[in-house]
């Protein structure tokens, strides 16, 4: 039966050709379309440094680079993935793409501010570059002073532009969804009538807005210092470092949870489609997304435990942290609750979405070791907290991310990529993930720092399983280019719904029209409705 | 349609107040008070603030939603400034609590 | 919640205006959407200052004295003489708004005008202002002199001096430069009582400019004066 089904005669993507009416569209579809592409590009760049960092570990000499390049290689991976991908990932394409027609809407509250968003992400990506082929950056991603600000003599100023001007792209982003959900909900699409994807965004969009312009504001002040000669941080002049490090973080911690919440938002779509079930207590999934959003600012200075900031507050910071884990713990078991008794299958969506599963708890339980005071002292700035926060912003996040572009693939472009090539994939993805990182955490816990170029002999074993996983990792994570760009051409049509899914979203063809909807569609029930066993076949006849 | 219209003379009543308050600003900088020179100051500042929020920002006839926007930017700029203030704060006060030592 | 809905269904296509964008169903939605836009971005610059803010409020207490010492060399005068400007230009925003909302076109850009003249003026000012730090050699860096013992801390003030002055200043620039596009559009009649959000909105970003002013005053030129 599915061979019948034809692609739509008309859809955003032919409707207009040529570079004109792509740089200049309004439309949120191919926006975020853009968006795709230049951060797949991004995560490549990134891809390429880290495995440049992984080659080196291999051996215990510093035998590769010299510890110079070796730091200017972790730096760049560090910002080339949060501010160039991780952070824009799902919001700026799946979001981008999906938010409006899951309210009901044409498109999202400012189209122009959404295509300036994707502009300015470009410009600090060419800063980025250009830091690059100057001779790259050598501070971290975390760009801490008094080294970023009076002794490295790296291209920081640009990197931290570029940083600065994506941070931009974000904050639009963020403040053009607020404004979407806010204001252009279709009629009857009361606020726990919303598919959690879009609450999720909501609290993401809340972060982005709230403690972006904050970390904007730090990189301003690192710049005038290092460019005028400025005190701010300059303890030589009476300044304090760590007023930097609380600054930075007090973005930097939320920013987890921009790549993270919407991630999440992915996985609740996923779990309930293929369960066949409605999610399980959607209203604290839903309030969940926010809790995690304001506590999410409550925390940072979990970052600063050995920096010198005062025990008292270390207290309190140390028991905020545990508080945060309580709504993400609320998710996990509503997700575990909606699997219960439902009808599920594995499709790759739901493979990833297993994968996050187990992934995002090993990151999330670890992540209470670094909030306790103690153990955070002992394995403060070693591979155990790389380990960590990769499990959340890799194994998390970007599980989400790609679980997400599974599921939303035939909306997006009419057409089914391999499902058997598509599985593997997933699988690889998984197994490389766990073997790169989890030797990390026994590393670690062994006292293994993190950022040296070389290392004792006793933890070679280690650091080569894990440079072997990276590897695996690697291959899982170039598979999805192959055969999404094959499906391209080549895809079975794939009709509206393929999956039989219950969100407004499955109602437009695929791919949809400009206008997303033909008519204003009205909602008159609940989200998530769904019949065991039934749907998937009603989608068929 | 058109929103909320106030008339020209509460616009004019808000520009003099805060003139007023402008100059018993500069005034009150000039007298010893003490500890208390700043938060008189931030005071003033703060009802200056608030008188052009309400009246020239419209706020006071807007939608409750603006008025929850600005309450989020005020909680969270709390935020900020008063856990870094709780660090800054108990710093130096003994590394081991007292009750334990 | 869903006030947009309500008033979509009330409204319809019943009242079409030229300046309403095909994605809204009205233009009460569509000005709903750009006000609730426009103070979202406001609660960004909150926090954007909020930084500064905090790291001033830090160094004051610390260094105190070196505070006190190098805000006395400010002008009280042209700072005193600055925060009347802007609340003025604050005025004459608030009635460009409030003609634009009457659908008084000659008066809009008559009070938005004048708003950019003071927003000049206050410009001028600093440039002033800052010529004279230049000229004594206040500005921090290598080149900073100071005779007080405390030399090393004012140059803490002195960073957060330019750096919150000046981010003010490129607001302000930012300002002028959207009030003359704004100026101009009200002078072709682009605006009518069913049509002045780009006037609402520029009122909204300028009152919050003089917002930080009214802190940046006080905190900057008025540390301590009194002996």
């Amino acid at each position: 039966m599915l061979d019948t089904l034809k692609l739509p005669e008309r859809h955003y993507l032919n409707n207009g050709h040529g570079l004109k009416s792509w740089l200049l569209t309004k439309d949120h579809k191919r926006i975020a379309i853009m968006y795709l592409i230049s951060i797949s590009v991004m995560f490549l760049i990134g891809g390429l440094f880290a495995a440049a960092v992984r080659v080196e570990l291999m051996t215990p000499e510093g035998d590769l680079f010299l510890a110079d390049t070796y730091n200017k290689m972790f730096t760049m991976h560090g910002v080339v993935m949060v501010f160039f991908f991780l952070i824009p990932s799902t919001p700026a394409v799946l979001g981008n793409f999906l938010i409006p027609p899951m309210i009901g809407a044409k498109d999202l509250a400012f189209p122009r501010i959404n295509l300036l968003s994707l502009y300015l992400l470009w410009v600090g990506a060419a800063f980025f570059f250009y830091a690059l082929f100057a001779g790259g950056v050598d501070t971290g991603w975390t760009f801490y002073t008094p080294f970023s600000s009076s002794a490295s003599n790296s291209n920081v100023v640009p990197t931290a532009l570029g940083a600065f001007i994506s941070g931009f792209s974000s904050i639009l982003t963020g403040l053009n969804f607020i404004v979407t959900i806010h204001r252009m909900r279709a009629p009857g699409l009361t606020w726990f009538r919303l598919p959690l994807f879009v609450w999720a965004h909501y609290a993401t969009s809340l972060i982005q807005v709230l403690g972006t312009p904050v970390v904007a504001i730090t990189i301003v002040m690192v710049a005038v210092e290092r460019m005028f000669g400025f005190a701010i941080f300059d303890p030589v002049r009476g300044g304090d470092p760590v007023l930097f490090q609380h600054l930075f973080w007090f973005y930097s911690h939320p920013a987890v949870y921009i790549m993270i919440l919407p991630a999440m938002g992915v996985i609740s779509e996923v779990v309930s489609t293929f369960s066949r079930k409605t999610i399980f207590g959607y209203s604290f999934v839903a309030f969940s997304s926010l809790a995690i959003a304001v506590f999410g600012f409550l925390v940072w200075a979990h970052h600063l435990f050995v920096a010198g900031i005062s025990t008292y507050s270390a207290m309190v910071f140390s028991f905020l942290s545990f508080a945060v884990a309580i709504p993400s713990a609320v998710k996990t078991f509503n997700w575990a609750a909606t699997l219960y008794k439902g009808a599920i299958s594995f499709e790759t969506p739901m493979l990833y979405a297993y994968g996050f599963f187990g992934l995002f708890l090993i990151g999330g339980l670890t992540g209470l070791f670094l909030a306790t005071l103690g153990v955070d002292i002992h394995v403060h700035d070693t591979y155990f907290v790389v380990a960590h926060f990769h499990y959340i912003m890799v194994g998390g996040a970007i599980m989400g991310y790609l679980g997400g572009l599974h599921f939303w693939w035939p909306k997006l472009t009419g057409r089914m990529y391999s499902e058997f090539f598509s599985r593997i994939s997933a699988i690889l993805v998984f197994v490389g993930f766990n073997l790169t990182f989890f030797p990390q955490f026994m590393l670690g816990y062994m006292g293994m720092p993190r950022r040296y170029h070389a290392y004792p002999d006793e933890f070679q074993v280690l650091n080569i399983m894990s440079s072997a996983g990276a590897a695996v990792l690697g291959v899982g994570y170039l598979l999805p280019v192959l055969y999404f760009l094959w499906s391209l051409k080549r895809g079975e049509v794939a009709g509206p719904n393929p999956w039989g899914a219950s969100g407004l979203e499955w109602q437009m063809p695929s791919p949809p029209p400009t206008e997303n909807f033909k008519e204003q569609p009205v909602v008159h029930g609940e989200p998530y409705e769904y019949t065991p066993h039934v749907a998937r076949e009603a989608n068929l006849v | 349609m058109s929103g909320h219209v106030s008339p020209k003379s509460l616009y004019y009543s808000i520009f003099g107040a805060l003139m007023v308050l402008t100059a018993i600003t500069v005034f009150a900088a000039f007298l010893n008070l003490g500890a208390m020179n700043a938060p008189l100051a931030l005071a003033i500042a703060t009802f200056k603030a608030t008188l052009v929020v309400l009246f020239f920002m419209h706020v006071k006839y807007s939608s409750r939603l603006t008025k929850l926007v600005v309450t989020t930017s005020l909680f969270f700029l709390a935020i900020l400034l008063g856990e870094m203030m709780m660090d800054y704060a108990t710093r130096g006060l003994g590394v081991i609590p007292p009750p334990l030592q | 919640m869903s006030n947009a809905v309500a008033h979509a269904e009330a409204h319809g296509h019943a009242v079409h205006h030229d300046a309403l964008q095909h994605h809204f169903e009205t233009m009460q939605q569509q000005k709903e959407a750009s006000t609730l836009g426009m103070w979202v971005f406001l609660l960004t610059e909150v926090l954007f200052f909020g930084g500064l803010f905090f790291a001033y409020l830090l160094y004051r207490v610390w260094y105190f004295d070196a505070f006190a010492e190098a805000s006395r060399t400010l002008d009280i005068s042209l700072g005193a003489f600055n925060t009347a400007v802007l609340i003025g230009s604050s005025l004459t925003m608030a009635l460009a708004v409030r003609s634009a909302q009457t659908n008084q076109r000659s008066a809009t850009v008559r009070w938005l005008i004048s708003t950019i003249v003071l927003g000049c003026v206050f410009l001028g000012v600093k440039v002033v202002e800052y010529a004279d730090k230049f000229e004594h050699h206040h500005v921090p860096g290598p080149h900073f002199i100071s005779e007080s013992p405390w030399a090393a801390q004012e140059q803490l003030f002195f960073s957060l001096y330019f750096t919150m002055t000046g981010l003010h200043a490129l607001h302000m620039i930012v300002g002028v430069g959207i009030m003359s596009v704004i100026t101009w559009m009200a002078a072709k009649g682009k605006f009518d009582e069913h049509y002045y959000t780009p006037v609402e909105m520029a009122g909204l970003y300028w009152h919050f400019v003089d917002l930080v002013w009214i802190y940046l005053f006080p905190l900057l030129y008025l540390v301590e004066r009194h002996n």
